[in-house]
Protein backbone atom coordinates (compact mmCIF):
# COMPACT_ATOMS: atom_id res chain seq x y z
CA UNK A 1 0.00 0.00 0.00
CA UNK A 2 2.85 2.30 0.87
CA UNK A 3 4.42 1.39 -2.16
CA UNK A 4 2.18 3.01 -4.34
CA UNK A 5 1.26 5.99 -1.97
CA UNK A 6 5.16 6.31 -3.08
CA UNK A 7 5.29 6.13 -6.41
CA UNK A 8 2.27 8.08 -7.07
CA UNK A 9 3.49 11.19 -4.81
CA UNK A 10 6.75 10.54 -7.24
CA UNK A 11 4.89 10.91 -9.98
CA UNK A 12 3.35 13.78 -8.99
CA UNK A 13 6.31 15.56 -8.17
CA UNK A 14 8.40 14.64 -10.81
CA UNK A 15 5.44 16.00 -13.27
CA UNK A 16 4.86 19.42 -11.42
CA UNK A 17 8.42 19.86 -11.14
CA UNK A 18 8.84 20.10 -15.03
CA UNK A 19 5.65 22.06 -15.37
CA UNK A 20 7.28 24.95 -12.52
CA UNK A 21 10.74 24.93 -14.57
CA UNK A 22 8.88 24.65 -18.00
CA UNK A 23 5.58 26.77 -17.54
CA UNK A 24 5.25 30.29 -19.21
CA UNK A 25 2.80 31.82 -16.89
CA UNK A 26 4.18 32.69 -13.84
CA UNK A 27 2.03 32.31 -11.58
CA UNK A 28 1.33 28.69 -12.85
CA UNK A 29 4.40 28.24 -12.64
CA UNK A 30 4.62 28.70 -8.80
CA UNK A 31 1.73 26.73 -8.24
CA UNK A 32 3.13 23.48 -10.01
CA UNK A 33 6.21 24.52 -7.37
CA UNK A 34 3.60 24.09 -4.24
CA UNK A 35 2.29 20.84 -5.40
CA UNK A 36 6.28 19.54 -5.44
CA UNK A 37 6.37 21.39 -1.92
CA UNK A 38 3.06 19.15 -1.05
CA UNK A 39 4.69 16.07 -2.19
CA UNK A 40 8.06 16.68 -0.37
CA UNK A 41 6.05 16.97 3.01
CA UNK A 42 3.96 13.29 2.03
CA UNK A 43 7.13 11.65 1.73
CA UNK A 44 8.00 12.91 5.28
CA UNK A 45 4.87 11.57 6.43
CA UNK A 46 5.59 8.36 4.83
CA UNK A 47 8.91 7.76 6.69
CA UNK A 48 7.21 8.62 10.40
CA UNK A 49 9.01 12.01 10.44
CA UNK A 50 6.18 14.17 11.03
CA UNK A 51 7.25 17.34 13.04
CA UNK A 52 9.53 17.76 9.82
CA UNK A 53 6.56 17.35 7.91
CA UNK A 54 4.80 19.98 9.35
CA UNK A 55 7.66 22.03 9.24
CA UNK A 56 7.57 21.76 5.39
CA UNK A 57 3.58 22.24 5.27
CA UNK A 58 3.91 25.54 7.09
CA UNK A 59 7.41 27.14 5.98
CA UNK A 60 7.65 26.05 2.76
CA UNK A 61 4.03 26.06 1.37
CA UNK A 62 2.56 28.36 3.81
CA UNK A 63 5.15 31.28 4.23
CA UNK A 64 7.24 31.10 1.33
CA UNK A 65 5.28 30.00 -1.58
CA UNK A 66 3.12 33.05 -0.37
CA UNK A 67 5.67 35.57 -0.22
CA UNK A 68 7.21 34.24 -4.02
CA UNK A 69 3.53 34.54 -4.91
CA UNK A 70 3.27 38.09 -3.40
CA UNK A 71 6.66 39.40 -5.24
CA UNK A 72 5.08 37.79 -8.89
CA UNK A 73 1.85 39.87 -8.01
CA UNK A 74 4.31 43.46 -7.63
CA UNK A 75 6.14 43.07 -10.33
CA UNK A 76 4.44 41.09 -13.23
CA UNK A 77 1.41 41.08 -15.45
CA UNK A 78 -0.83 38.11 -15.02
CA UNK A 79 -1.37 37.70 -18.69
CA UNK A 80 2.60 38.37 -19.59
CA UNK A 81 4.60 35.52 -21.09
CA UNK A 82 7.72 34.61 -19.93
CA UNK A 83 10.48 35.04 -22.66
CA UNK A 84 12.30 31.46 -22.50
CA UNK A 85 15.97 30.49 -23.73
CA UNK A 86 17.08 29.30 -27.29
CA UNK A 87 15.90 26.20 -28.21
CA UNK A 88 19.49 24.53 -28.96
CA UNK A 89 20.64 26.23 -25.25
CA UNK A 90 17.80 24.51 -23.97
CA UNK A 91 18.53 20.82 -25.54
CA UNK A 92 22.22 21.50 -24.29
CA UNK A 93 21.21 22.06 -20.77
CA UNK A 94 18.58 19.26 -20.77
CA UNK A 95 21.41 16.75 -22.42
CA UNK A 96 23.85 17.97 -19.77
CA UNK A 97 21.20 17.44 -17.30
CA UNK A 98 20.41 13.65 -18.43
CA UNK A 99 24.39 13.25 -18.29
CA UNK A 100 24.20 14.65 -15.15
CA UNK A 101 21.51 12.04 -13.56
CA UNK A 102 23.28 9.21 -14.94
CA UNK A 103 26.65 10.27 -13.47
CA UNK A 104 25.03 10.21 -9.90
CA UNK A 105 22.57 7.33 -10.56
CA UNK A 106 25.65 4.81 -11.39
CA UNK A 107 27.45 5.99 -8.29
CA UNK A 108 24.50 5.48 -6.04
CA UNK A 109 23.59 2.11 -7.51
CA UNK A 110 27.53 1.49 -7.54
CA UNK A 111 27.27 2.23 -3.69
CA UNK A 112 26.32 -0.58 -1.42
CA UNK A 113 24.29 1.28 1.33
CA UNK A 114 24.16 -0.21 4.82
CA UNK A 115 20.90 -0.57 5.88
CA UNK A 116 19.14 -1.04 8.85
CA UNK A 117 15.81 -2.26 9.18
CA UNK A 118 13.62 0.23 11.69
CA UNK A 119 10.16 0.94 12.06
CA UNK A 120 11.11 3.60 14.95
CA UNK A 121 8.80 6.73 15.03
CA UNK A 122 10.34 9.90 15.93
CA UNK A 123 8.16 12.12 18.05
CA UNK A 124 8.96 15.78 18.49
CA UNK A 125 9.55 15.62 21.90
CA UNK A 126 13.08 13.83 20.76
CA UNK A 127 13.51 16.28 18.53
CA UNK A 128 13.41 19.20 20.68
CA UNK A 129 15.05 17.68 23.81
CA UNK A 130 18.25 17.32 21.20
CA UNK A 131 17.83 20.84 19.63
CA UNK A 132 18.00 22.19 22.76
CA UNK A 133 20.78 20.14 24.93
CA UNK A 134 24.18 21.62 25.24
CA UNK A 135 25.60 18.41 25.89
CA UNK A 136 27.30 15.81 23.77
CA UNK A 137 25.92 15.81 19.95
CA UNK A 138 24.05 18.68 21.29
CA UNK A 139 22.36 21.25 19.08
CA UNK A 140 22.14 24.38 21.01
CA UNK A 141 24.77 26.71 19.08
CA UNK A 142 23.56 26.67 15.85
CA UNK A 143 19.93 26.39 16.75
CA UNK A 144 20.86 29.84 18.54
CA UNK A 145 23.41 31.00 15.71
CA UNK A 146 19.87 30.40 13.10
CA UNK A 147 17.24 32.68 15.29
CA UNK A 148 20.23 35.64 14.98
CA UNK A 149 20.45 34.87 11.67
CA UNK A 150 16.52 34.73 10.84
CA UNK A 151 16.61 38.13 12.53
CA UNK A 152 19.28 39.58 10.36
CA UNK A 153 17.40 38.65 7.52
CA UNK A 154 14.67 39.87 8.54
CA UNK A 155 15.93 43.53 9.61
CA UNK A 156 18.20 43.24 5.95
CA UNK A 157 14.51 42.51 3.99
CA UNK A 158 13.22 44.99 5.34
CA UNK A 159 15.41 48.19 4.92
CA UNK A 160 16.23 46.65 1.47
CA UNK A 161 12.49 46.28 0.27
CA UNK A 162 12.48 50.10 2.33
CA UNK A 163 14.23 51.31 -0.69
CA UNK A 164 15.57 55.15 -0.52
CA UNK A 165 16.60 56.29 3.38
CA UNK A 166 14.38 58.23 5.04
CA UNK A 167 14.92 61.51 4.97
CA UNK A 168 13.88 64.56 8.04
CA UNK A 169 10.03 65.85 7.38
CA UNK A 170 10.83 69.41 6.98
CA UNK A 171 8.02 70.56 5.09
CA UNK A 172 8.14 73.66 3.10
CA UNK A 173 4.82 74.92 3.92
CA UNK A 174 6.06 75.48 7.92
CA UNK B 1 11.10 3.61 6.71
CA UNK B 2 8.87 2.95 3.87
CA UNK B 3 7.78 -0.84 3.19
CA UNK B 4 8.85 -2.18 0.01
CA UNK B 5 10.88 0.89 -0.92
CA UNK B 6 14.50 0.99 -0.99
CA UNK B 7 16.88 3.63 -0.30
CA UNK B 8 17.97 3.56 -4.18
CA UNK B 9 14.60 4.18 -5.32
CA UNK B 10 14.38 7.75 -3.00
CA UNK B 11 17.61 8.64 -3.78
CA UNK B 12 16.78 8.27 -7.98
CA UNK B 13 13.84 10.61 -7.43
CA UNK B 14 15.74 13.42 -5.69
CA UNK B 15 18.12 13.16 -8.18
CA UNK B 16 16.00 13.56 -11.31
CA UNK B 17 14.51 16.61 -9.20
CA UNK B 18 17.79 17.45 -8.34
CA UNK B 19 18.17 18.25 -11.91
CA UNK B 20 14.95 19.44 -12.64
CA UNK B 21 16.14 22.37 -10.40
CA UNK B 22 19.73 22.52 -12.09
CA UNK B 23 18.15 22.92 -15.51
CA UNK B 24 15.36 25.51 -14.81
CA UNK B 25 18.17 27.18 -13.27
CA UNK B 26 20.21 27.43 -16.39
CA UNK B 27 17.07 28.09 -18.75
CA UNK B 28 15.18 30.43 -17.32
CA UNK B 29 15.45 34.30 -17.56
CA UNK B 30 13.42 35.69 -15.10
CA UNK B 31 14.97 36.28 -11.77
CA UNK B 32 11.62 34.97 -9.44
CA UNK B 33 11.72 31.88 -11.67
CA UNK B 34 15.28 31.29 -10.83
CA UNK B 35 14.75 31.73 -7.22
CA UNK B 36 11.82 28.83 -7.69
CA UNK B 37 14.42 26.67 -9.01
CA UNK B 38 16.41 27.24 -6.08
CA UNK B 39 13.82 26.37 -4.03
CA UNK B 40 13.33 22.86 -6.10
CA UNK B 41 17.14 21.72 -5.08
CA UNK B 42 16.96 23.29 -2.23
CA UNK B 43 13.74 21.09 -0.99
CA UNK B 44 15.99 17.32 -2.23
CA UNK B 45 18.64 17.90 -0.56
CA UNK B 46 16.49 18.35 2.29
CA UNK B 47 14.97 14.88 1.23
CA UNK B 48 18.30 13.46 1.07
CA UNK B 49 19.51 14.59 4.06
CA UNK B 50 16.43 13.20 6.15
CA UNK B 51 16.07 10.19 3.49
CA UNK B 52 19.82 9.08 4.49
CA UNK B 53 19.08 9.07 8.35
CA UNK B 54 16.19 7.39 8.53
CA UNK B 55 17.46 4.65 6.37
CA UNK B 56 21.08 4.19 7.72
CA UNK B 57 21.31 5.76 11.09
CA UNK B 58 18.08 5.72 12.70
CA UNK B 59 18.65 5.68 16.11
CA UNK B 60 20.22 9.29 15.65
CA UNK B 61 18.53 12.47 14.38
CA UNK B 62 21.59 14.43 13.02
CA UNK B 63 19.65 14.58 9.41
CA UNK B 64 16.48 16.31 10.90
CA UNK B 65 17.92 18.92 12.37
CA UNK B 66 20.50 19.71 9.69
CA UNK B 67 17.02 19.48 7.74
CA UNK B 68 15.13 22.16 9.84
CA UNK B 69 18.38 24.17 9.43
CA UNK B 70 18.39 23.89 5.82
CA UNK B 71 14.75 24.81 6.08
CA UNK B 72 15.29 28.19 7.94
CA UNK B 73 18.28 29.09 5.74
CA UNK B 74 16.38 28.67 2.84
CA UNK B 75 13.00 30.46 4.61
CA UNK B 76 16.00 33.64 4.87
CA UNK B 77 17.25 33.36 1.44
CA UNK B 78 13.83 33.78 -0.46
CA UNK B 79 13.23 36.50 2.12
CA UNK B 80 16.20 38.45 1.12
CA UNK B 81 15.99 37.56 -2.51
CA UNK B 82 12.32 38.69 -2.49
CA UNK B 83 13.06 42.21 -0.92
CA UNK B 84 16.27 42.54 -3.73
CA UNK B 85 13.72 41.81 -6.76
CA UNK B 86 11.20 44.57 -5.61
CA UNK B 87 13.65 46.95 -4.80
CA UNK B 88 15.22 46.02 -8.35
CA UNK B 89 11.72 46.48 -10.04
CA UNK B 90 11.35 49.97 -8.38
CA UNK B 91 14.36 51.49 -9.92
CA UNK B 92 14.74 49.22 -13.04
CA UNK B 93 10.82 48.41 -14.08
CA UNK B 94 12.59 44.43 -14.98
CA UNK B 95 13.30 41.69 -13.72
CA UNK B 96 14.89 39.98 -16.29
CA UNK B 97 18.62 38.79 -15.76
CA UNK B 98 20.00 40.57 -18.71
CA UNK B 99 18.67 44.37 -17.72
CA UNK B 100 20.24 44.03 -13.81
CA UNK B 101 23.84 45.23 -14.45
CA UNK B 102 24.08 47.28 -11.49
CA UNK B 103 23.43 46.55 -7.87
CA UNK B 104 24.47 49.39 -5.94
CA UNK B 105 22.97 51.02 -2.95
Amino acid sequence: MERYIFYILALIMIVFAIASVSSRKMLRSVIYLLFTLVGVAGIFFLIDYNFLAAVELTVYAGGIIVLIIFSVLLVHHIEMRLEVAKLSKRILTAIACLIGIGIFLTTIYSYDFNVVENTTTTTTAEIGAGLLSYGEGGFILPFEVISVLLLAAMIGAIIIAKGKKLEPNNDESL
Amino acid sequence: MIEGISIYEILTLTTILFFIGVYGFITRKNMISILISVELILNTSVVNFVVINKYLYPEMLQGVYFSIFIIAVAAAETALAVSIIINLYRQISSVEVKDIEIMKY
